[in-house]
């Protein structure tokens, strides 16, 4: 026989003129490597057919199920209900829009993200259907990689101080994925060019360095030092600028 | 009714859907792509293995040429693909790959120097050359001549739906996230268009086109194991069969993966036998010795699958709150190949399972995997029935899979579908008007509005949505598997039109305000039913094993009498699909012959009709 858990789970259903916030408790007896993801999808089945929460892929890769898990954010896919009291308190993560219960608007939020920071490389060849591809060390192609396994999950942006004062700040994803870039010899930005999307107080400056981001990440990328790195380039780069130094 | 318009809609922002939206766009067309979830959520991230293409800059795959990965496809199918579209397929693949690679995908690159790699459990070694040193390299895939499979780490789905999405970002394309497409505007001869429900607030909304697309996936959700994400649960193939005049194509061709864990059906690699892990019973002893003396753990996919299945009916499985399954064990691998060679299957072990591989036994049970089953296409990717609709990737029959898909060409045929529907769409939307009669446009409408009233108001009974769902899930999963016998393919489809008709009195628990996911799988469970049971009639009807589609009753492959495709459509009011049949493939470049593995009994085009 398993533990009892007891969850306590935020809900509102701002569709529903009748809903208030409030917190609703759910037992749930519990089994073998049950994680989040099972342990609600029971609740949902056996007990509220209303209970909105986010999953796809339920393992780790999509990041559609970040939520604040007894007050830390993390992916409920890849939380064992073992690994926590038999008391789970469950809550949507901040900053994003809510939509309903535990599930929040990251889509318009990263979109938007994906704009400001113009997430794609930039060049001014064109693709040559014809043409061997262009070489690349595989460790460097490797160090790409290890940042682009961001799944954009938003745990970094609900963890950060700055995020959770400041409605315009971009968060440690928009950096990483800029630190991406700069790696990236195919993009043919300069340092200046970056510095316009980040080189601000919106951007790598807003940056108060409590690196709850680094704490938090599911994919454990290296929020912290790439925030360094960033900090580092760009105030060379705001020094450049101040005298003019192409 | 709140209504949008734009040439061309993409029902599914995964990588087909927005390859698709790419190509239009950037032949000036106005493009919006649905999306149940945020697009870079889609299921085509969960690819990790690789995109096949005979690029043959690495050792092991040297030599490769679109004729060889052209040869590896139709033998894989088992002849039940359509060669014209399998060699247009496999020529495009590389130019794809480098396509990917111009717009940022990190590829791994060849390494020049000697390493070792393990094949059938012993370990060799292979030397890459100096010359070929930072060219894309590729790895190993069952079923290929050459190392064929490109790959980004573990992680070749994300990076490349990354990409795509930051394209699509790039070209300013519309993605509208979060909205269900719940029916087709349609008037029996055109498309026009869907009516979706918006997954944000509940309301309807109207998208008129010019050209629609169906990129949704697969529909591995019909059945209760499956490796599939949770979104792939037929929404697509469901509007489309709805207009009971767009048909599915092979619905009985569908796959398996012998090892997802339990409880939650995560796949684990083939790797891990191929390395040399083994398969263990209820009393930690292995089984696969006794079935299969000479390959033991090695044998294909299938046949590991349905002797798995086997061993777990004759009692031999270990029980769970879960249900019974099996042991992988890779323990005597040691904790420091497991961290290296395996390293994501030990991470899927410790964060979804809370169990070390090194020290403990993993939990695994057969899955169903993938559908090559979907919505019928030509070679273009123009739906059969309907004008001004299309479908790509693995939503669609295009059909280069035929009854077998091989590892690393599903994710290849998002991108390079994607990039070949993409054109023929916008070549046909050069000049291309339609007409968009009102009429029909407020009946689809009011249509979906009734739905959802009756579901919420319970006019139609109180069935649970989810113990309808669950039937018809255990059905499939106890009588339509792997292995398949005419007695429980009979048994099934009854039991499934019952099922059925509980679908139809389905009514809500809740109550149904918003964005309730009741109601969001209620207007969907009539189709799934559908699916399910143009499954269980395509596999009773096909009296022949071919790839996937194993009978037990009917061993051999017949290409006297089966060497052709399953058309599925639906007469609204019946309670079985329409079965019509077309030749596997008007072009033959490869006749039919032995596969070199899986069935070898073969009924010839040649041989005598009996009994006629």
């Amino acid at each position: 026989m398993g533990r009892k858990l007891k969850f306590n789970i935020f809900r509102y259903n701002p569709q529903d003129p009748d809903s208030v916030p409030h917190t609703d408790t759910f037992q749930l007896e519990e089994t073998e490597s049950m994680t989040l993801f099972i342990a609600l999808t029971q609740i949902r089945e056996e007990q509220d057919p209303s209970l909105q929460f986010d999953f796809c892929c339920r393992a780790g890769i999509c990041g559609a199920c970040a939520m604040i898990i007894n007050g830390r954010p993390n992916l409920a896919c890849k939380t064992l209900t073992d690994d926590l009291p038999a008391e789970i308190t469950l809550m949507p993560l901040p900053i994003f829009k809510l939509i309903g219960d535990l599930s929040v608007d990251t889509g318009t939020w990263f979109r938007e993200m994906n704009e400001n920071v113009e997430s794609w490389v930039h060049t001014s060849k064109t693709f040559d259907l014809e043409a061997e591809e262009e070489r690349m060390d595989n460790s460097l192609a490797e160090e790409i990689y290890e940042l682009e396994r961001c799944v954009e999950c938003g745990c970094c942006v609900a963890a950060c101080g700055t995020a959770n004062m400041r409605e315009d700040f971009v968060g440690a994803v928009a950096m990483n994925r800029i630190a991406r870039f700069m790696m990236d010899p195919r993009d043919q930005r300069t340092g200046s060019e970056y510095f316009e999307v980040i080189g601000t107080d919106e951007g790598i400056f807003g940056c108060m360095g409590l690196l709850g981001c680094e704490d938090v990440c599911p994919k454990q990328l290296p929020l912290q030092d790439q925030l360094g790195i960033l900090r580092l380039k760009m105030g060379w780069s705001a020094i450049k600028h101040l005298f003019r130094i192409k | 009714m709140e209504t949008i318009y734009t040439d061309l809609l993409c029902i599914g922002a995964g990588l087909a859907g927005e390859r698709v939206a790419v190509e239009a766009a950037s032949a000036g067309f106005e493009t919006i792509c649905l999306s149940i979830v945020p697009p870079r959520r889609s299921h085509s991230s969960a690819a990790q293995g690789g995109m096949q293409a005979s690029l043959g800059h690495c050792i092991m795959g040297k030599g490769d040429s679109p004729d060889v990965h052209f040869q590896d496809t139709v033998k894989g199918s088992d002849w039940g693909c359509d060669q014209e579209v399998a060699r247009l397929f496999a020529e495009t693949a590389p130019v794809a790959v480098r396509e990917m690679a111009f717009w940022g995908i990190p590829w791994n690159r060849v390494v020049p120097g000697k390493d070792t790699y393990f094949k059938g459990g012993k370990q060799f070694e292979k030397e890459e050359l100096k010359e070929k040193e930072g060219l894309i390299t590729a790895r190993s895939f069952g079923g290929t001549a050459k190392w064929r499979t490109c790959y980004t780490s573990d992680g070749t789905g994300h990076t490349l739906l990354y990409t795509m999405d930051n394209k699509v970002v790039e070209l300013g394309v519309t993605v509208h996230d979060r909205i269900e497409a719940i029916s087709l505007i349609h008037d029996g001869k055109t498309c026009i268009g869907a009516v979706a429900r918006c997954l944000k607030t509940g309301k309807c909304r109207a998208y008129l086109a010019r050209a629609t697309l169906i990129a949704t996936g697969g529909y591995g959700r019909i059945y209760r194991e499956t490796t599939n994400a949770v979104i792939n649960d037929g929404g697509g193939a469901i509007i489309a069969i709805d207009t009971e005049v767009v048909p599915l194509g092979n619905p009985e061709a569908i796959q398996f993966h012998p090892t997802g864990i339990v409880p939650t059906n995560i796949l684990v690699t083939e790797g891990c036998r191929g390395d040399g892990g083994t398969l263990l019973d209820v009393n930690e002893e292995r089984f696969m010795p006794e079935y299969e003396p000479e390959k033991e753990e090695l044998a294909s996919r299938d046949v590991v699958s349905r002797w798995m299945t086997h061993h777990i009916q004759k009692g031999l499985g270990v029980k769970s709150p879960y249900g019974d399954h099996l042991w992988l064990d890779i323990r005597h691998l040691g904790a420091e190949h497991i961290k290296t060679k395996l390293r994501e299957v030990e991470e899927i072990c410790n964060n979804f399972l809370g169990v070390d591989p090194i020290t403990q036994l993993i939990p695994v049970r057969p899955a169903q995997h993938y559908s090559m089953a979907g919505i019928r296409t030509n070679k273009d990717g123009a739906a059969y029935g309907l004008k001004g609709l299309f479908s790509a990737g693995e939503a669609a029959c295009w059909d280069m899979h035929g009854f077998n898909r091989l590892g690393g060409n599903s994710l290849a045929e998002t991108i390079v579908a994607g990039k070949i529907v993409g054109e023929k769409i916008a070549e046909s939307l050069k000049g291309y008007e339609v007409h968009f009669n009102t009429a029909v446009i407020k009946d689809a409408a009011a249509k979906d509005y009734e739905r959802i009233d009756r579901l919420i108001s319970c006019k139609d009974g109180k069935e649970d949505v989810f113990e309808v769902r669950n039937a018809m899930q255990n059905e499939l999963m106890e009588r339509v598997g792997i292995f398949r016998n005419g007695a429980d393919l009979q048994k099934a489809v009854d039991n499934l039109q019952e099922i059925h008709a509980r679908a139809k009195k389905v009514g809500l628990r809740s109550n149904g305000i918003g964005v309730n996911p009741e109601l969001t799988l209620a207007l969907k469970i009539q189709g799934m039913v559908r699916l399910a049971i143009c499954t269980a009639y395509g596999a009773l009807q096909r009296t022949e094993s071919r790839g996937c589609h194993s009978r037990e009753d009917y061993e051999a492959r017949n290409d006297r009498d089966w060497l052709n495709r399953t058309l599925a459509t639906w007469k609204e009011g019946d309670d079985l699909p329409t079965l019509n049949y077309e030749p596997a493939s008007k072009v033959m470049e490869i006749p039919p012959g032995d596969r070199g593995y899986g069935v070898s009994k073969i009924i010839s085009q040649d041989d005598e009709k009996i009994g006629v």
